[in-house]
């Protein structure tokens, strides 16, 4: 399926889906209660068969935090780019994608140790690199009287 | 009074050194000094530590082109009990910082430190807005030489570890003392 064709097969599957096209990637914006529907929805599909997690990434965007999926199908070579975000910057907090693809684990934990967002049924949801008493490094509230900046 | 194969003038800060020489004693203590530093300087055995790029740069530094073993730091030992000098090459963050304070503190007198590279030195490309890397080694431990440069090269280093056998030379048992008085941290 070449990139049109993607969206609106996506697009068919709910049709609360925002789509967003003329990107590199197609973009689908999505509730996060329907992420781990949706999600799982991509990869069992015969016509999708996005069965490779690129990346997790988590953003803050100031007042909303969010987190970007890059999906991959190993067989037909497309990919498709979720994104879910939130408004609640004291318990962010997203359906884990640990149970559809291993390789979310190692990535919700990053998340999770610079930006504080949580990810519910993730197996092992500790910090990755810094240890407990770090705040969330990567939020652009984030205080640290020893930066230096310009 | 000269390093092998370098002479005095082609070295820079002389002045500094000339300084730290000032501070004379008797002349038998003196000729035992001498001595001493003699031994010290030309047996200066480096600990295995590296963290980053600095230090492909620090092995290439001892490997056979550069070969900083004809100065007599041929050994990279593996513990710090049987280090004599450590050259912090790379980035030293937070989490690395509590390891490499008691590295030093484990190694047994005298010991010296060389700042190889722009982040040991000041935090170098992540001074500014970066959460993570120590600004400078010497919040965490005394410096005796500094080696500018992102990363030095190999001669740099070696230049550094010359002006280190330098500082050697000039030390007494009193300024040692004093040393490790002011640098008691």
């Amino acid at each position: 399926m070449d990139k049109i064709q993607l969206g609106e097969f996506i697009k068919s599957l709910d049709s609360d889906l925002e789509i967003k096209e003329g990107k590199q990637f197609t973009e689908v914006t999505v509730m996060p209660s329907k992420l781990h529907s949706l999600a799982s929805q991509l990869k069992e599909k015969e016509e999708t068969l996005f069965d490779f997690l690129d990346c997790i990434t988590g953003v803050d965007y100031g007042h909303d935090l969010g987190v970007i999926y890059h999906l991959r199908s190993t067989k037909y070579e497309h990919m498709v780019v979720l994104k879910t975000r939130t408004a609640d910057r004291d318990f962010p907090e997203f359906d884990s994608v640990s149970d559809i693809w291993e390789a979310a684990d190692l990535y919700e934990r990053e998340a999770f140790d610079l930006l504080g967002i949580r990810f519910t049924d993730h197996p092992d949801l500790r910090r990755l690199f810094l240890d407990d008493s770090w705040g969330f490094p990567l939020r652009k509230d984030y205080v640290d009287n020893n930066i230096i900046t310009w | 009074m000269a390093i092998k194969g370098m002479k005095y003038e082609e070295f820079g800060d002389n002045e500094s050194l000339e300084l730290l020489r000032q501070s004379g004693t008797n002349v038998l203590l003196t000729t035992i000094d001498d001595v001493i530093n003699w031994g010290r300087k030309n047996s200066l055995w480096p600990l295995t530590f590296a963290t980053s790029c600095c230090g492909i740069e620090m092995m290439q530094t001892g490997a056979p082109k550069h070969d900083f073993a004809r100065f007599g730091m041929e050994v990279y030992r593996a513990s710090p009990r049987q280090a004599d000098v450590i050259v912090v090459a790379g980035t030293i963050v937070k989490k690395m910082a509590p390891v490499l304070k008691r590295l030093y503190d484990q190694m047994s007198e005298p010991k010296y430190v060389v700042a190889m590279g722009a982040c040991t030195i000041t935090g170098g490309p992540f001074a500014l807005h970066s959460y993570s890397v120590v600004k400078g080694v010497e919040q965490i431990i005394p410096v005796d030489v500094y080696v500018p440069g992102c990363p030095p090269r190999p001669q740099a280093l070696l230049y550094g570890m010359l002006q280190l056998q330098r500082l050697i030379e000039t030390q007494t048992i009193e300024s040692r003392k004093k040393r490790n008085v002011s640098h008691s941290y």
